[in-house]
């Protein structure tokens, strides 16, 4: 029996990177999905943002895996899109678990004092109050079904630690562990528990790119991502390059699943040591 | 294939409780077990201890699953007997990889009854202890090329549960010694997490008899003993689930955590 067998889980960001990744470990689990994404580039993001191809394919890997999913296009950023998403998809899978609220951007390349309005303005709306807005869309159902539940957000490790030149990402992913450690309060009593994870570099799309290069080597024009390599390791402690989208989904499979049934308010690194140094 | 398949865990305090449990849980998932406990009372802890008869069941249990076990009667004070065990267990069963510094004991008291041989008892087996276990076990954690320890603190290794001073002391010193460890043996690909349970059904908390008695000197102090989640305590196997979490290979880039399974105790 799988460890999430007969649960279903709402997935934000669901088209391609680490939001995909959930959607199949939990698959695989057992789990029954719920797949939203934007699907649409949004401006301020200095690289390619997910197609509705991407979707398309995440939905054929759950379905491959015998598991039924619901995917729909839907803005974070829009509470009444994502309301009647999570609606819809209740509707035709029959109950909610788990919520993975995981959407986000990056992007700037500025000190705090010189970042653009309209980029602070994009990312805390897509990575602070998405994060809410998908929490706020999900709770009702699971208030309602009683029968518990697990959200899990996706801060970063730069959610418990500063870093240089992307304030408006430091600060909204500082923001989701505000926001799980308040909800994980208001939600203790329904047995719902609310935990973020922090990962450290992820080999997805949103680091495969030349912006990313530039963030992490700020003193050569036009790095290739192999120059950020060593940049890179040195972020972590463990002596690796950075971890896969897998190893996000297993400590989101860990707390999504009965056998954490009373972890609630944990900021769990997936940061190869990150934060411990 | 089990989670934890063909690996070898140490597992201090393992006759009885949460150590028995995590032998049970680590077997169940693949793991071969060296289990350490002292097997006898100390004068200065109000509850009896393990038993010789308690550690046995232990390798009972683990070997019904058809894992392997071996079992020493050894103090976790004792450096020399601790290196000495793991050296015997990783003898026979060839490798190490878990580390699971579990032992300890608690007592009750208000700060004016802690009394020297209290004190020191409780930081000789829950700090040092730790310390200890953690230098018998991790050379052969570096000659395996990687490994995880995960080391039993407490939601008293978080916030300053009153009535338990030098019980909180020694697990908060836990937490320091894991923080310095997963920098130092990161190198190593060694990771060091912490587990803090709120109470746990265990013989240790059931030999405390409860704080109601305590309580009645400074009511307004019940609150910091309550969890969120509408739970007292939880079971062993919870933490054993934490466990076995830290100690798979699921949990490759998780170090440094200080890994809450609390009912929500800690973020009240």
């Amino acid at each position: 029996m799988g460890r999430v067998e007969g649960k279903v889980a709402f997935i934000t960001g669901a088209a391609r990177g680490q939001g995909r990744s959930h959607a199949i470990r939990l698959a695989e689990e057992g789990a029954d999905i719920i797949a939203v994404d934007l699907c649409e580039q949004i401006d301020t993001v200095p690289f390619p943002m997910s197609t509705p191809a991407d979707l398309e394919q995440t939905v054929k890997e759950v379905e491959a895996l015998d598991r039924r999913i619901v995917a729909i296009q839907a803005d974070v950023r829009d509470f009444g899109a994502l309301k009647s998403a999570v609606e819809t998809g209740v509707a035709e899978l029959g109950r909610l678990d788990i919520v993975c609220a995981n959407a986000g951007i990056a992007g700037g390349n500025k000190p705090g004092w010189e970042t653009e309005e309209q980029a602070w303005q994009n990312t805390i709306d897509v990575n602070l109050t998405g994060v809410w807005h998908t929490c706020k869309a999900a709770i009702p159902h699971l208030i309602e079904a009683g029968n518990g539940g697990s959200l899990i957000l996706t801060s970063s490790a730069a959610g418990l630690k500063g870093m240089q030149n992307i304030v408006d990402y430091v600060s909204a992913k500082h923001g989701v562990v505000g926001l799980m450690r308040t909800l994980a309060l208001e939600l203790a009593p329904h047995m719902i528990r609310v935990n973020s994870v922090h990962p450290t570099v992820v080999d997805t799309p949103m680091i495969q790119n030349d912006w990313t290069a530039q963030l992490f080597r700020p003193d050569l024009t036009n790095p290739t991502i192999e120059d950020a390599h060593e940049a890179f390791r040195g972020l972590n402690a463990l002596p690796i390059l950075w971890v896969d989208a897998r190893d996000i989904s297993n400590a989101v499979l860990f707390l999504a699943s009965d056998e954490a049934r009373y972890i609630t308010g944990v900021t769990l690194p997936v940061d190869a040591g990150f934060g411990a140094k | 294939m089990g989670r934890v398949e063909g690996k070898v865990a140490l597992i201090t305090g393992a006759a009885r409780g949460q150590g028995r449990s995590h032998a049970i849980r680590l077997a169940e998932e693949g793991a071969d077990i060296i289990a350490v406990d002292i097997c006898r009372s100390i004068e200065s802890v109000g509850y009896q201890l393990a038993t010789p008869e308690d550690l046995a069941q232990t390798v009972k249990e683990v070997e019904a699953l058809d894992r392997r076990i071996v079992a020493i009667e050894a103090d976790v004070r004792d450096a020399a007997a601790l290196k000495e065990a793991v050296e015997a267990g990783v003898a026979e069963l060839s490798r190490l990889d878990i580390v699971a510094a579990n032992a300890g004991i608690c007592t009750v008291q208000t700060w004016d009854e802690v009394t020297p041989r209290v004190w020191q008892d409780t930081l000789d087996i829950n700090l040092t202890g730790v310390w200890n276990t953690m230098v018998a076990a991790t050379p052969h954690l570096i000659a395996a090329g990687g490994g995880s320890i995960i080391a039993t603190s407490s939601t008293a290794g978080i916030k300053g549960l009153p009535f338990l001073a030098p019980y909180v002391a020694a697990k908060h010193g836990v937490v320091g010694i894991c923080r310095s460890l997963a920098n130092e043996l990161a190198k190593y690909s060694i990771r060091v997490n912490t587990v803090h349970p709120t109470g746990v059904d265990t013989p240790m908390v059931a030999g405390l008899g409860g704080l109601d008695p305590i309580l009645g000197k400074d009511p307004q102090l019940g609150p910091i003993f309550m969890n969120s989640l509408p739970v007292e305590m939880v079971d062993p196997r919870d933490i054993s689930n934490a466990v076995l979490f830290l100690a798979s290979d699921e949990a490759r880039y998780v170090t440094g955590l200080e890994f809450t399974v609390d009912a929500g105790n800690t973020i009240r």
